[in-house]
């Protein structure tokens, strides 16, 4: 069942993707300003979001897995994070690409850029962490651990880009500006990218959650077999 | 009122200990001199940059310096099963994390004190004329690494290669943290007159500290007891 959902998923974002595709390619004009390059904005701001929402999904999964002790919110939370980094991951290497053409630099210690990466050096030493134990429930709770102290930080030091000045562009989502700076033509194409991406993360997770359930599974047979041993 | 009693038996003992053995004063306040040293290679140690990057360079030594104290934390009551032994005892896990971090609060703000003398005399600058000021920076930068530094510890107690876990994991942690001590301590050291973001980077230790202490105690449970 669950691999007839991510197979759908998948197929799904694909198609929506497509269309996406399509549309910023053929039917949407180069922006004033920016020229060609604008549109790898479709997928740096969704790409931002979607690891920034996934974090905190594996935050409340943390939180189940240490209430319960039910390892499968142990493995949502891991597979999650994991999905994550690789969208937090897209959208800092998309943004140096956009970075490099419009300000003529790859990289800039702007807050905000310093949040993203920061907040890929936590979840990337939760990933470590948890290869470095073989034991799983002591791996599960000292990751869950980890996931609430990370997704903490990672509000501190996002509230920090808001107080301090910085060089990254402002806000122009409506939800955040409250309307009137997106023109509706890109606002529509970016939500819709979004969707894909967000479809296509789901996907992701629920493969990579199956994978993680039988990597456990395997482990504790071969304890077993080494215990009757 | 108990679990701050135990904390301070926590703390009280490890300071003892240290004092007999001074293994991690003695390997942090070392390893502090050997990167100023390094860094007056860097740039020009007589410069009115220092004044500049004299905060950064400090929480640097201080967040380097630390983890070595970190890593023993946990780490010496390994032989002899004595971290089972704690945990069996009637102290609370609260306690004895926050016992632990007191006692690494208090180690580290003595190898910072012996710091920053040593880097007013090597790199020529006056540290004394707002040491109150400085010394509050000091003690709440401090308090925050000492806290997280005492959760990570204790979390990675166990864990294969431990003292390459401990970095890879805290200093990331310690990140808003440390922005925030080191703009203060830059501005303390120049003696300028703080802006209202200034202020802000004082909330942020304040916040820093508060909730990372307030998680480290409702979890404390969760990342000492198996």
């Amino acid at each position: 069942m669950r691999d007839k959902l991510a197979i759908g998923l998948a197929a799904a974002a694909s198609a929506l993707l497509a269309n996406n595709l399509y549309q910023m390619f053929m039917v949407l004009p180069d922006e004033a300003l920016q020229g060609a390059i604008y549109r790898i904005l479709f997928f740096h701001a969704p790409a931002a979001m979607v690891g920034m929402i996934g974090y905190f999904v594996a935050l409340t999964f943390s939180v189940l897995y240490l209430s319960s002790k039910n390892f499968l919110y142990d493995s949502l939370a891991a597979s999650i994070v994991e999905v994550s980094l690789v969208f937090s991951l897209v959208n800092i290497v998309t943004g140096s690409i956009w970075a490099r053409i419009i300000w003529g630099i790859w990289w800039t210690w702007d807050y905000r850029l310093t949040s993203a990466l920061v907040c890929i050096l936590i979840f990337f030493g939760y990933l470590v962490m948890r290869r470095a134990i073989d034991e799983p429930t002591q791996r599960a709770r000292l990751s869950s651990a980890l996931c609430i102290f990370g997704c903490v930080d990672v509000v501190i030091v996002w509230k920090s880009i808001e107080w301090f000045r910085n060089q990254h562009p402002g806000p122009v989502l409506d939800f955040r500006t409250g309307g009137g700076k997106m023109d509706p033509a890109y606002s529509h194409v970016f939500w819709l990218n979004f969707l894909a991406i967000l479809l296509m993360g789901v996907a992701l997770v629920l493969i990579r959650t199956r994978q993680e359930a039988t990597a456990r599974e395997i482990d504790s047979l071969r304890r077993l077999a080494h215990t009757a041993a | 009122m108990k679990t701050v009693k135990h904390a301070l038996l926590i703390a009280r003992k490890d300071l003892a200990l240290e004092l007999r053995t001074k293994e991690s004063l003695n390997a942090a306040g070392a390893f502090a001199i050997v990167i100023l040293l390094l860094f007056s290679f860097a740039f020009d140690p007589d410069s009115e940059m220092v004044k500049e990057i004299g905060g950064g360079l400090l929480w640097l030594v201080f967040a380097f310096a630390g983890a070595l104290v970190f890593n023993r934390s946990f780490a010496r009551e390994l032989p002899n099963d004595c971290l089972d032994t704690l945990l069996a005892s009637p102290l609370s896990p609260a306690s004895l994390l926050t016992g632990k971090a007191l006692a690494n609060f208090l180690m580290l703000l003595a190898m910072e004190l012996i710091s920053i003398v040593i880097f007013g005399i090597f790199f020529n600058v006056n540290w004394t004329h707002r040491f109150g000021e400085l010394s509050l920076v000091f003690a709440l930068g401090t308090w925050g690494i000492s806290m997280l530094g005492a959760v990570f510890g204790a979390l990675t107690v166990n864990l294969r290669l431990r003292e390459l876990m401990l970095p890879i994991i805290i200093y990331p942690l310690l990140i808003p943290l440390l922005i925030a001590a080191i703009e203060l301590t830059k501005l303390l050291l120049s003696n300028q007159a703080p802006t209202p973001s200034d202020f802000l980077w004082a909330k942020i230790l304040v916040v820093f500290d508060l909730v990372f202490t307030a998680l480290a105690i409702m979890l404390a449970d969760t990342i000492l007891v198996n």
